[in-house]
This record gives structure tokens, C-alpha cells and sequence, in this order.
């Protein structure tokens, strides 16, 4: 685990992978996209409009997979006091609250020619605003515990309280999993499961290729801002350091 | 000793989460009712809803129930859960997924004759997704194969 305590261990891997991961998932979800709009049939009920799926479902599973990412950063950081866990959890807030509003709005404008309706207050839509909602909470609590000058040393910039936030905020990921099961809901149920699929082979090949591509795509920037962070850190270190210098001699 | 503090902030984290957690699929459980977006005609019928008071109905609507009444703009169709079904009209445009066979989520309530008057209708979307060509065929829901009618 702490074999990448060392930031300067951790930025040997992540400089040659960011390139990769950031240029390879452009061109594998511009692919899919490109195959989404021109190559795949319209559903028998929805008509064009199913293809925002190519982009709604990826935005989905990033913006509650970025959580997941936080809410482990943030054990990590309680329970071995990593340092680079909290720079994770700063760098993946920001693109994971993107894509849950990403998620929001193209559902939305699927919802209005499919529902008849922009908005419901139904429990998949709510809980995933929830998500949103709690993505700006943690910038905040974040931003303001980096600024408290937490950058540097074992937490990584985020205080223990923003740590904790995180883990409890985590119970809403299972519950907008659930919340089309649980409860009636206008949004439909999951179309993919462990049975298989309910959407036609067709329809579904391209969403492969956007999932796969958006979050190789969402790994690279949380890499490049990562990346970014440390050599904040460092910055600030050393004019830290140069001020002491400069007001002794 | 570094070891053992480590181990215990594991323990500690662990324990937490374990009862953040329950109390969220507690509370969840609780909401179970209350959550749901509308209610399904057997709820309405063992429930028991009184007249008057707005909720919303959901289901799909009943195969060659769906009738146009004599002022042009006022539809009448059924709505059923495989277990009750109960009629309900509507006055208005309806969504263009609006049809026979398909989900609906009325919003409305109850007149004294148990008739469901909707104010709002919204066309639900199942789970299924397909090309036109297969359109018709028939699904098997066990193993997700479509088959040719006949």
C-alpha cells in the first residue's frame, strides 16, 4: 500500500498513463458516440431519442463510481492515512459531479419526448440530485480544508470531517441502485443485469465502447489532476520554505 | 504499536460504515411506501383510496380499452397490474408513447364511481429496448430471447 506514499513513485506511473488513458478513452467514446448516432437502429417506442443512452448511462455509472472512488480514498485515509487518498478523493470530485450532472440533464431531455415530463420527483431522479448535491458538499468541505493549509502531509488536503461526509454520503450510491426496485418509480427498471440484457444486441454494442471509453477518459483527468495538486503542494512548499530563508538572512 | 492503532482505526471505520449503512436501509425500508411514485390499481384496491384525494396511478394500460368519447379530446382506457384493474379518463393531449399495452403514470384522483380522472399523463418506458423489426415479437422475460409470434 505505501509503496506509492511516495509521490515522486506514484508520479512514475502516472505521468507515461495519463496520456494513455486520457487520448485512449477520447477516441474509444468519440467511436462509440459516432457509431451511437449513425449505425444503430431506433427503438421501436422511443425512436431517436434512445440514443442519448450512449451518453446517459456512461455519465451515470462515472458520476456513482466517482463516489465510490472518494468513499474509498476517504477509508484509506482514515484507516492507513495514505497521503496521496485525499488527493484522489479532491481530483475525482470535480469530474464526478460533471458527469452526475451530465446524467441529469440528458435524462432529462430524454424524459421530456418519453415521459411527457422534464422532471419528476420520483425516486431514481431525486436520489441521484441527492448525488449532486452531496458531490457540491464534499468540493466545498474539501476546498475549504486545502485552504486551511492541510495540503501538505498525511491527509492530503481533506480533513477528517470531509472524510467521514464521504463515507456517509456513500449510502446513497446503493439506494439510487435500488430506488427503481424498490419503490414504483417513472424510471424504468435495470435494463442489464446479471441475467443479461433487455435492451436488442443492436441497440446496445456502441454503449459498450462509450463506457469503456468515458472511463478511461474520467481516469485520465483524475490522473492529470492529481498530478496537478502535487505540484501545487510542491509549489507552495517551497516558496513556503524560501519565505523562512528569505526572512532570516 | 503503529501496527495496532492501524488495525484498530480498520476496526472502528469498519463498525461505522456497517451501522451508516443499516440506518440507511432502514430508513429506506421505512420510506418503502411513502417513496413510491404512484400506486399500482391493487394498492388502490386493498389500500383503499378515498375519492377526491390526488395521487398518482400507475400500470399499463388495458389492450383494446383505449376509446376516443364523443367530444374528441376526452379518452377513456383501463389501467391494470395484472392483479386489479380500474378505469380511468382523461381530457387533454396525451404523450406521444401513450399507448395500449404500454406503461402509464396518471396523475389525478378518484370520482365517486371509482372512475380514475387524470389531470397529467405521463408515458412510462420499460426496460425493453429494440429495433422496429422486432417490434411485435415475443419477449421471454426468463431468457431475454425474442421469438416470432406464431
Amino acid at each position: 500500500m505505501h509503496a506509492f506514499a511516495n509521490p515522486t513513485r506514484f508520479l512514475k506511473i502516472a505521468r507515461p498513463l495519463t496520456p494513455w488513458l486520457f487520448w485512449g478513452g477520447l477516441v474509444l467514446l468519440i467511436v462509440g458516440a459516432v457509431c451511437g448516432l449513425t449505425l444503430t437502429p431506433a427503438d421501436y417506442l422511443q425512436g431517436e431519442s434512445v440514443r442519448i443512452m450512449y451518453i446517459h448511462v456512461p455519465a451515470a455509472w462515472l458520476g456513482m463510481g466517482g463516489w465510490s472512488g472518494i468513499a474509498i480514498a476517504a477509508l484509506v485515509q482514515m484507516v492507513w492515512r495514505h497521503p496521496l487518498a485525499g488527493i484522489a478523493g479532491r481530483a475525482i470530485a470535480a469530474p464526478g459531479a460533471l458527469f452526475t450532472a451530465i446524467c441529469l440533464v440528458t435524462g432529462s431531455i430524454w424524459g421530456r419526448p418519453t415521459w411527457g415530463t422534464w422532471w419528476e420527483w420520483d425516486g431514481r431522479m431525486t436520489s441521484m440530485l441527492v448525488l449532486l448535491f452531496l458531490y457540491f458538499g464534499y468540493i466545498a468541505l474539501a476546498r475549504a480544508s486545502a485552504a486551511d493549509g492541510q495540503g501538505v502531509g498525511d491527509s492530503g488536503g481533506v480533513s477528517r470531517v470531509t472524510a467521514i461526509f464521504a463515507l456517509v454520503g456513500a449510502v446513497n450510491l446503493p439506494i439510487i441502485n435500488r430506488s427503481v426496485v424498490w419503490w414504483n418509480s417513472l424510471h424504468q427498471g435495470p435494463s442489464i443485469t446479471m441475467r443479461g440484457s433487455t435492451i436488442d444486441g443492436s441497440i446496445l454494442w456502441p454503449l459498450g465502447l462509450t463506457l469503456l471509453g468515458f472511463s478511461l477518459w474520467f481516469g485520465g483527468i483524475v490522473l492529470m489532476r492529481m498530478r496537478a495538486i502535487l505540484a501545487e503542494n510542491k509549489v507552495e512548499a517551497r516558496l513556503a520554505r524560501m519565505a523562512r530563508e528569505g526572512g532570516a538572512g | 504499536m503503529a501496527m495496532k492503532s492501524k488495525h484498530q482505526r480498520l476496526v472502528l471505520a469498519i463498525v461505522a460504515i456497517v451501522a451508516v449503512i443499516g440506518a440507511g436501509l432502514l430508513a429506506a425500508s421505512a420510506l418503502k411506501d411513502e417513496a413510491a411514485y404512484f400506486y399500482a390499481p391493487n394498492e388502490v384496491k386493498v389500500k383503499g383510496v378515498e375519492p377526491g384525494k390526488a395521487i398518482r396511478l400507475g400500470g399499463m394500460v388495458v389492450t383494446g380499452s383505449l376509446r376516443k368519447e364523443a367530444d374528441g379530446v376526452t379518452i377513456a382506457f383501463d389501467v391494470t397490474d395484472g392483479k386489479a384493474t380500474v378505469p380511468a379518463r382523461f381530457t387533454g393531449i396525451a404523450p406521444d408513447l401513450f399507448r395500449e399495452g404500454s406503461g402509464v403514470v396518471a396523475e389525478g384522483a378518484f370520482d365517486k364511481g371509482g372512475t380514475f380522472i387524470a389531470t397529467n399523463l405521463l408515458a412510462k418506458h420499460d426496460e425493453r429496448y429494440m429495433p422496429r423489426e422486432l417490434e411485435g415479437m415475443d419477449y421471454n422475460a426468463a431468457t431475454h430471447e425474442m421469438k416470432a409470434e406464431k
